[in-house]
């Protein structure tokens, strides 16, 4: 065998060796997928998704509340996270090319990765200790948000940056002030990319069990009080993983599939729906302004 | 005098409008921060009941004793290195291996979704992951792989004992499973950054693919890959719900993988709810200690990708 010989069989075992990562990455997510369906499917039914957790194990019961809980959770978080991640991004994307925008960005990114069960205790010691509200459904949205807020707030960023400033100065030339013209010009054109963000944003919450664990806490009872404990899926998931009752393990696998259902289809619909937009974002962007520019005159 | 004033508008100036938004926005993006750092300090507050009770040597007790009120930390900060430390050694050569076959050898048609396909498993919740643990895996990993590493390396202090499944073994497994979206993906980032005019150099001195990626793509991207690297050790260091599920739970020191064990954040997740006084003070003090790790890891990080990937073309950049 000479030199040539050799170096093709390195490149052919290399580019193998890279193809058998990715299979054995997938394997995983496969089996995941496989095996929530399989064991999570037979606990499904109308009365398992509407009637509450007793948590005897007893018939009848269900995962309705921790359904509930989690709607709720995600619905208060959201209204926190979403506007304050929104103006957090307008404001590095149009304002912040000085040194408090690099900061808030940077300080996002560091936010954006870190331990969930972290801001779990940050509003443990605001909402649940400082507060005195006790573990709570606003102790939970409260946790919720602030892992909201970065991932908002980047995407939104990312997507202003690609509306062109040619819109801006078109804008600003025709005396709108500057105000509006980030909300009417700016947001507007690029509010694909800040409802993506938003999407993404509560698929990933959705599953967040430790901060829930933290400030949320449980309940097994029927609840929408800000002020009371509430149960979620993913902490239903955790409480009942490793219980000796058939019953009580079916709600885990039940719930399971239930929220791998949400997170999944949000994901999978914000890929298909992005799947052009992404690469001429920008092309768009300007095609529609000169329809709607040519259509006017 | 100075120069002549521009003349004013009979109306109100729209400036003034402009600089309360603009006043608005920033006080909306810099609350996160303010409030994040205040809670911080309120974190520290709570601690301090357990800080003054053990000083420093808190870091290097190994015992936790709720029912003696005997708090150290060491256990957990030992049982955190060490999963994390497994999921970096598995986690870290397939995400490089995934991210080189997304980035130069996979045909443009299959790139954009399988990409799509590896960043779906970092939408799997953690705790999904720790019941599919629990179930799927763990017979697999105490029937099949810790008895094959028992026959090889149980020589080592690493693979002493029976081999049960919950342990430190499978949680640095799952660990391993749930960073390598985040290397690969970054790596990927990072890849896509090198010029073409890099790889055809390569290329045209007769370079094969394989070399090509390692002359011209790896070295280029190196602090890039290396940044990512260090973000998925940062997600293993805090992860919490899988982790907690799968490794055992016992506040102690052993070397072996096979032994359960307890990180940072299991010890937190495990504890929270029946805490109280100073075993909820010193649950907070391993809270805060985690937190300053991962701090530190993700500034780290973030100073190796940052140059990276920040350097994405866009055309808005502000007025």
């Amino acid at each position: 065998m000479n030199t040539f010989e050799v170096r093709k069989l390195k490149n052919e075992l290399a580019s193998a060796a890279a193809l058998a990562c990715v299979i054995l990455a997938l394997i995983p997510l496969m089996y995941i997928l496989f095996e929530v369906v399989k064991t999570g499917a037979p606990a499904i039914s109308w009365q398992f998704l509407t009637s509450r957790t007793v948590g005897t194990g007893g018939p009848g019961e269900g995962i309705g509340n921790a359904i509930l809980g989690t709607l709720l959770l995600l619905f208060y978080a959201s209204l926190i996270g979403i506007p304050v991640g929104l103006l957090t991004g307008i404001y590095v994307s149009e304002y912040g090319n000085n040194r408090i925008g690099y900061t808030i960005r940077f300080f996002n990114d560091v936010l954006a990765n870190f331990p969930s069960i972290v801001i779990g205790l940050l509003a443990y010691a605001l909402v649940v200790d400082l507060m005195r509200l006790g573990f709570s459904l606003i102790a939970g949205s409260f946790a919720l948000a602030i892992i909201m807020i970065p991932i908002v707030s980047n995407t939104t960023e990312e997507a202003l940056r690609m509306v062109p400033n040619s819109l801006r100065e078109g804008a600003l030339a025709l005396g709108v002030p500057r105000w509006r013209a980030t909300l009417k010009v700016v947001l507007s054109n690029g509010r694909n990319g800040v409802a993506t963000g938003t999407l993404l944003a509560i698929a990933r919450i959705a599953g967040e069990t430790a901060p829930l664990i933290l400030t949320a806490f449980y309940s097994s009872y029927w609840s929408a009080s800000l002020t009371e404990p509430i149960a979620s899926l993913p902490v239903t998931i955790f409480r009942n993983y490793n219980s000796p009752s058939k019953v009580l393990l079916e709600q885990a696998w039940g719930a399971a599939l239930v929220l791998i259902m949400i997170v999944l289809s949000i994901n999978i619909s914000v890929r298909l729906l992005l799947r052009n937009r992404t690469s001429n974002g920008k092309r768009e962007v300007m095609k529609t302004w000169k329809a709607r520019l040519s259509r006017k005159a | 005098m100075g120069p002549s004033k521009p003349t004013k508008s009979p109306r109100r100036p729209p400036s003034d409008w402009d600089r309360l938004f603009e006043l608005g926005v920033m006080a909306v993006g810099l609350s996160t921060l303010v409030l994040v750092w205040a809670l911080v300090a309120k974190m520290a507050l709570d601690a301090l009941p357990s800080m003054e009770r053990f000083g420093p040597g808190f870091l290097t007790g190994v015992v936790w004793d709720p029912t003696k009120e005997v708090f150290g930390a060491l256990p957990f900060i030992f049982g955190t290195l060490l999963t994390s430390g497994i999921a970096f050694i598995i986690g870290v050569p397939l995400s490089i291996g995934i991210a080189i076959y997304l980035s130069e050898l996979a045909p443009p048609w299959v790139r954009g979704p399988l990409s799509f396909v590896v960043e779906l498993l970092a939408a799997v919740p953690s705790v999904i992951y720790g019941l599919w643990a629990m179930y799927a895996l763990r017979p697999v990993i105490a029937n099949d792989i810790e008895p094959f590493f028992k026959s090889v390396l149980g020589w080592t202090p690493l693979f002493q004992g029976n081999a049960v499944g919950l342990d430190k073994f499978t949680a640095g497994i799952i660990l391993a499973i749930m960073i390598i979206p985040t290397i690969a993906s970054v790596s990927k980032e990072a890849m896509r950054a090198v010029p073409d005019t890099q790889r055809e150099a390569a290329l045209s001195l007769g370079a094969t693919s394989y070399e090509t990626t390692r002359i011209a793509v790896l070295s280029y991207a190196r602090s890039g890959i290396f940044g990512a690297c260090i973000l998925g050790l940062g997600r293993a260091l805090g992860e919490t719900m899988a982790v907690t599920m799968t490794i055992g739970n016992a506040n102690r020191i052993s070397w072996s993988l096979l032994d359960p064990g307890q990180t940072m954040a299991s010890l937190i997740a495990n504890n929270w709810g029946e805490a109280q006084g100073i075993q909820l003070s010193a649950l907070i003090e391993v809270g805060l200690v985690l937190f300053f790790v991962a701090l530190l890891v993700n500034l780290f990080a973030r100073l190796m990708v940052g140059r990276v990937l920040k350097a994405v073309p866009s055309t808005g950049v502000g007025l």
